[in-house]
C-alpha cells in the first residue's frame, strides 16, 4: 500500500449467517489511513463477528474486504498471513497465552513471524512495547497474575510489537472499571499518534466511542445503521440511537 | 411427529455424520501435511515430548511395576500345578513385553496425556487464544496440533520400553519372594523367551497408540465448541475415544503379528 492510498480498509456487501440466522446484512464501509473508526451498537448485532471477517477468522458469505489495497478473497493462506501481521487485534477477553509469561507472549509473533531471534533485539523490542502501555514491571508475570486492565494493555502491547498499520479493537473497556477504561480509551488515542495506526473500535461504551472516534457507525440488525461524528449522531432524532444514547448517558451519571 | 418431519431428521443427523468424518478427514491430512512442511517447530515439539514425558514417568512406572507384581503372583499358582515354576519368567516376559507393558502404558496416556491435551487446546478455544494466534499471522495448527502429535508418536515407544523394564522388575521381586532367583538369571531366561518380533512390535505398536492419542486428543480439543461445557466434552472424548483406538490397533497389531509368526 503506498502512502498516497486514502483507505486502509475497505469492506463491500458483506453478508454473514449461522444457522440460517443472518448476522451480518449488507455491510459496507471504508476506513481511512490514521482514523479511529468506532463501530458502536448493542451486544448481538454481529460487530465482532465483523472484525473477525476482516481478519479472516470468520468466513464470510459473500462480500468483498480490500485490506491495505489487497483483495482478502485473492490471498492465500501465506499472503493472509503476511497481511495479518500488519494487523493488531485485541481481543475481548485479551486472549494472552496463559501458558507464557508477559514477555513470551509478546515474543511469540516476533519470532515466528519476523524471524527475530537475537535476545538482545527481542528484549529492546518488549521494553518498547511495554513501555508504551505502561506496564514494563510486568514483563516476568503471568497472564493469571494480571488484573483486567493490565491484561488488555499486554494484548495491545502484544500487537503493537509487530508495527501494525490497522488496529482492531474488540470491546477494549468492556468488564472494566471507569479509571481502567479511561486509561485504555488513552492509550488507544496515543497508540494512534504514536504508530499512525488506522484503527476500527467495536464498543457498546459510549464514553469509549466519544473519546475515541473520529467517526461513528452505529450498528443495528447486522446492518450499518447511522454514520456520522459523535455530535451528528447525538443530535440525531431516530428512536433508535436516542434509546440507546440515552441509556448509557443515565447509566454514566 | 409427522413421517416427513422424522425422515428430515435422519437426513440431518446423516449429512452432520458425513461433514464429521470429513472433517475428521482434512484434519488428519492436514497433520501429515504440516509435519513434513518447513518451518518445523522443533523448540515446541522438544517442550512437549519432555513435558509428556515428565507428566507420565512417575505414574507408568507405578502401575508397571504393581501390574508386573501381580500377574507374577496370579500366574504362579497355575504353572506350579504344571510343574513349570520355572517358566515362569518366561510367561511373565512374554505377556509383560507382547501385551500388558504397550497396554497399560497406552492407557495411561490416554487418560492423562489426552485429556490434558484435549482440555488445553479446547480452553485455548474458549478463551480467543487460538484466534490470537491466527490473527497475529501464526499458524496455530502446527505450534499446538502438530507439536503435540509429534511429541506423543515419538515419547509412546521410549515409555513402553521403559514400562516393560519397570514390570519386569516387578516381577522379578515377586518371582524372587517365593523362589531364590538371581536377578542376572531372572533376565537371562525372560529375554531367552522373546523373539526379535516382539521385541519390535513392542517399539512400533506404541508408536501408533502415540499417534492416535495424539490425532484424537488434538481433533478433540481443536474443534471443540466456544462454550465452556465444549472443554469438559473434549477432555472427555479424547480419554474415551484414544482408549478404544487403543484397543481397536492393540487387537489389529495382534492379528497382523499373528499372521507373520
Amino acid at each position: 500500500m503506498t502512502d498516497t492510498e486514502p483507505l486502509a480498509l475497505k469492506v463491500e456487501h458483506l453478508y454473514k449467517s449461522f444457522d440460517d440466522r443472518p448476522v451480518l446484512i449488507d455491510i459496507s464501509l471504508s476506513l481511512h489511513r490514521g482514523e479511529n473508526l468506532v463501530i458502536l451498537g448493542r451486544s448481538g448485532m454481529g460487530k465482532s463477528v465483523l472484525i473477525k471477517c476482516i481478519v479472516g477468522l470468520i468466513e464470510p458469505d459473500a462480500g468483498k474486504i480490500t485490506i491495505l489495497g489487497k483483495d482478502r478473497d485473492a490471498l492465500d493462506l501465506k499472503a493472509l498471513n503476511r497481511i495479518r501481521q500488519k494487523i493488531g487485534f485485541s481481543f475481548q477477553g485479551s486472549a494472552l497465552y496463559d501458558s507464557m509469561s508477559v514477555r513470551e507472549n509478546l515474543e511469540f509473533s516476533l519470532k515466528r513471524n519476523a524471524g527475530i531471534h537475537d535476545q538482545q533485539q527481542l528484549d529492546q523490542m518488549v521494553h518498547d512495547a511495554l513501555e508504551d502501555v505502561g506496564l514494563r514491571h510486568a514483563i516476568d508475570q503471568m497472564p493469571a497474575e494480571l488484573s483486567g486492565g493490565m491484561r488488555k494493555r499486554i494484548g495491545i502491547a502484544r500487537s503493537l510489537i509487530q508495527k501494525p498499520e490497522i488496529m482492531l479493537y474488540d470491546e477494549p473497556t468492556a468488564g472494566l472499571d471507569p479509571v481502567s477504561s479511561s486509561e485504555i480509551n488513552e492509550l488507544i488515542l496515543e497508540v494512534k499518534q504514536k504508530y499512525h495506526t488506522s484503527s476500527i473500535i467495536i464498543t457498546h461504551d459510549i464514553t469509549c466511542a466519544r473519546t475515541t472516534a473520529d467517526r461513528i457507525i452505529y450498528m443495528h440488525d447486522g446492518r450499518c445503521y447511522l454514520e456520522g461524528t459523535f455530535e451528528a449522531l447525538d443530535r440525531q432524532d431516530d428512536p433508535q440511537l436516542e434509546t440507546f444514547f440515552n441509556y448509557y448517558k443515565n447509566n454514566e451519571r | 411427529m409427522k413421517l416427513k418431519e422424522r425422515q428430515q431428521q435422519e437426513i440431518g443427523k446423516g449429512r452432520a455424520l458425513l461433514i464429521r468424518i470429513a472433517s475428521v478427514f482434512r484434519f488428519v491430512v492436514r497433520v501429515f501435511k504440516e509435519m513434513f512442511t518447513p518451518p518445523f517447530e522443533w523448540g515446541e515439539t522438544l517442550n512437549q515430548f519432555y513435558l509428556q514425558g515428565n507428566r507420565t514417568l512417575l505414574l507408568i512406572g507405578f502401575t508397571s511395576f504393581l501390574a508386573g507384581a501381580v500377574f507374577t503372583r496370579q500366574s504362579r499358582p497355575s504353572l506350579i500345578e504344571f510343574g513349570a515354576e520355572s517358566w515362569l519368567p518366561s510367561l511373565v516376559s512374554i505377556a509383560i513385553v507382547r501385551g500388558l507393558g504397550p497396554l497399560i502404558t497406552a492407557l495411561i496416556c490416554a487418560g492423562k496425556l489426552g485429556s490434558n491435551m484435549g482440555a488445553e487446546l479446547s480452553s485455548m478455544k474458549v478463551t480467543e487464544q487460538i484466534d490470537a494466534m491466527e490473527a497475529s499471522g501464526t499458524n496455530p495448527f502446527k505450534y499446538l496440533v502438530v507439536t503435540r502429535v509429534l511429541a506423543t508418536m515419538l515419547m509412546m515407544p521410549i515409555l513402553v520400553v521403559y514400562a516393560d523394564t519397570v514390570s519386569l522388575f516387578g516381577s522379578f521381586l515377586a518371582v524372587n519372594y517365593y523362589s531364590q532367583i538371581t536377578l542376572k538369571l531372572f533376565f537371562t531366561q525372560a529375554f531367552e523367551s522373546l523373539t526379535f518380533l516382539d521385541i519390535f512390535s513392542s517399539v512400533i505398536k506404541p508408536f501408533f497408540f502415540g499417534l492416535a492419542i495424539g490425532l484424537v486428543s488434538t481433533y478433540a480439543g481443536y474443534n471443540a465448541s466456544r462454550a465452556t461445557v465444549g472443554v469438559g466434552k473434549a477432555a472427555n472424548q479424547s480419554v474415551v475415544i484414544s482408549m478404544v483406538f487403543v484397543f481397536v490397533i492393540d487387537f489389529l497389531a495382534v492379528q497382523i503379528l499373528g499372521s507373520i509368526r
